[in-house]
């Protein structure tokens, strides 16, 4: 037995302004469970959708406190506890020595940790997601700005929902087959 | 409020636009897309490809004769050990660092100009870091052991010696590869993406579709992609610094006359911005050219590098001037010597080119028209380009064949092994950035949207 026949109903704008004001519009109408689409970043999208939880700069503020310990002891023990030999008298931990490898690490776990936390907080790669099923969709990536309500939505129900879209005038309103 | 955004707004008329007005998110979008999709690959294409192709070739079969017979091959000997290679890894790298200073600091300095040239600035950057690694590993003696300068556990009990400045340079390099790289693959989604949803072949969908990795340009991806952009641009910025810092380290920590001075690391960083600009715009402007752009690469990115040079030029002039000075002041009479030993000694004809090249050509970027002109520019860079390596030349090979010994002076030439192999990455260097432009929109696409006015939300 299929769960969900529709995965969502999708409206589609022909500019920024527009698919702002209808997210801000459906957001205030009780719509929790929306998501928006546009060829280019949008500052008022993620706000309008009730986006607020980014977690990007945890995921990089660790990788960069990891990378610097790492880079750090592993010096420190390399130095003075592995391998330690006399280089022009200097002390066995001689930390100045360390701080370029100390920040590159820094740089390095914390630039690795911004790419791939920002891919997997955004659940990517992901080969396969219902909205592709829309043709017009492929416009997402062009001029073209779209809005979803899910069907997952405790509000949703599709005939209503359909005319709260309607009335948001939308260019084309399609159907998302689960 | 509306008053200091008029001004801004005038200020800005005034000069020639980022992009030419007329344009939609369609057009910008078809217009770059075109050039990898539906645009026929061109007679030129296939021709410079294939002279690049030649010389990547040439530098294999070099590289394969060094790998046969040893260093010995090269011109370098004691008292020059370092010759052509470190001169071309120092020239190579500081080419490279144009393209972060581009993609990186002008976006934290909001310098929407950057938008158009950033993404082949960027795979410029990947290239000439390439092309510099090169160097250093050929000449270790034996390539083949390279990774025995990363720490990891070894039956040798071994680890690497942190206190020398050449272990130093090897996280620096290596970080700064995989950075810039990562920089430039996830500024390369959205446009992926829009490849994907554009192209009508089916195998290209399939490899834009999987490199793209199902972005669908959802407003909280967005946000998130922003960030991590923005923090990534944060994190470039003082690593682009400290590469070409920790480079000159390499030579600033050694005790040889020439080389052992504290203005090193920001004249290192100034000349590496200086030849990377002039690589920017010998790259960008028969881009633009052969391929249409000059609505997206305009009059305004080509004085805005213009000036980027002149500025940065001017602080290497600066640089030169506190090494003679100080050759002078400090009373050490090894510096003095090599101070004369430049002006005077056998390698004296490429400093006065040096200078020629570095300092009082390009003073010429002080007229305007010349900063308008492209066939001009294209000239002042190559120039740059040359003066630029002559100046890694002066600083490797002049400071090394006499230093405190005479008895143990000497001379350099490079031999025909040592040219090819710089010819050749040059070959590998141009064989990558064609390959580039041919495949991979070679502009941002999603951030050349941002620039239309009608991206903008009004309230």
């Amino acid at each position: 037995m299929k769960r969900t026949l529709i995965y969502g109903l999708m409206a589609e704008f022909d500019n920024p302004t527009d698919l702002v004001a209808a997210a801000r519009q459906t957001y205030e109408a009780g719509y929790k469970k929306i998501d928006a689409y546009s060829p280019f970043p949008i500052e008022e999208l993620g706000e309008a959708i009730g986006f607020h939880k980014n977690a990007v700069p945890l995921v990089v503020l660790i990788g960069g406190i990891l990378g610097g310990l790492t880079g750090y002891l592993m010096q420190y023990w390399i130095a003075t506890i592995s391998y330690p030999i006399n280089i022009a008298g200097r002390p066995m931990h001689s930390w100045p020595s360390f701080i370029v490898v100390t920040f590159e690490m820094t740089i390095l776990f914390a630039g690795i940790s911004a790419v791939f936390g920002m891919l997997a907080l955004n659940g990517l790669p992901m080969p396969y997601h219902p909205v592709f099923n829309v043709p017009r969709f492929a416009f997402a990536t062009k001029d073209r700005f779209f809005l979803i309500v899910f069907s997952s939505d405790p509000k949703y129900d599709t005939a209503s929902t359909r005319a709260f879209l309607e009335a948001l005038r939308p260019r084309s309103l399609s159907e998302v087959p689960g | 409020m509306d008053d200091s955004k008029q001004i801004v707004v005038t200020a800005t008329n005034r000069q020639a636009p980022v992009i030419e007005p007329g344009h939609s998110f369609a057009s910008v979008t078809d217009k770059i897309s075109a050039i990898v999709l539906t645009r026929p690959t061109s007679n030129g294409w296939f021709v410079g490809f294939g002279v690049s192709f030649l010389l990547l070739m040439g530098m294999l079969y070099a590289v394969g004769y060094l790998f046969l017979k040893g260093v010995g091959i090269w011109g370098v000997n004691i008292p020059v050990g370092w010759g052509f290679a470190i001169v071309n890894f120092v020239w190579w790298i500081g080419i490279g660092h144009a393209g972060t200073l581009i993609s990186a600091i002008l976006l934290l300095l909001r310098q929407s100009w950057r938008n158009s040239i950033n993404r082949f600035a960027e795979a410029m950057t990947l290239f000439a870091v390439a092309a510099a690694g090169m160097f250093p590993l050929l000449h270790l003696g034996r390539p083949w052991l390279f990774f025995w300068l990363f720490p990891y556990p070894n039956t040798m009990n071994y680890w690497p010696q942190f206190r020398s400045p050449l272990v130093w340079d090897v996280f620096a390099v290596s970080t700064y590869f995989t950075i810039s790289l990562l920089f430039w693959f996830i500024g390369l989604i959205p446009d992926l993406a829009t490849l994907r949803d554009r192209s009508e072949n089916r195998w290209a969908r399939m490899i834009y579709g999987m490199l793209a990795m199902g972005w669908r340009g959802s407003a909280r991806h967005w946000a998130r992609y922003e960030t991590s952009y923005l923090l990534l641009a944060g994190l470039a910025t003082p690593l682009v610094l400290s590469v070409h810092t920790v480079v000159s380290f390499d030579f600033a920590i050694g005790i040889v006359p020439g080389w052992h001075t504290t203005i090193f690391p920001p004249y290192f960083v100034a000349g590496a911005i200086y030849s990377g600009f002039a690589m920017v715009l010998m790259l960008a402007i028969p881009i633009r050219k052969f391929y249409g752009l000059e609505d997206f690469i305009t009059e305004r990115h080509l004085q805005n590098s213009a000036k980027v040079m002149l500025a940065t030029g001017l602080i290497v002039a600066y640089g030169y001037a506190i090494e003679a000075f100080m050759g002078w002041y400090s009373g050490n009479r090894y510096d003095a010597y090599t101070l004369w030993n430049r002006l005077h000694g056998p390698y004296a004809f490429f400093y006065y080119m040096l200078l020629a090249c570095n300092i009082f050509v390009p003073q010429v970027l002080w007229i305007r028209k010349l900063r308008k002109s492209p066939p001009a520019l294209f000239l002042i860079s190559g120039v740059i380009l040359v003066g630029m390596w002559l100046e890694r030349f002066i600083i490797v090979v002049v400071s090394l064949q006499r230093d405190f010994l005479n008895s143990s002076w000497g001379m350099y030439y490079p031999t025909r092994w040592d040219w090819m192999t710089y010819i050749g990455t040059i070959g590998m260097f141009l064989c990558a950035m064609f390959l580039f432009v041919r495949i991979l929109p070679m502009i941002s696409i999603f951030e050349m949207r941002t620039l239309l006015p009608q991206a903008e939300v009004k309230e």
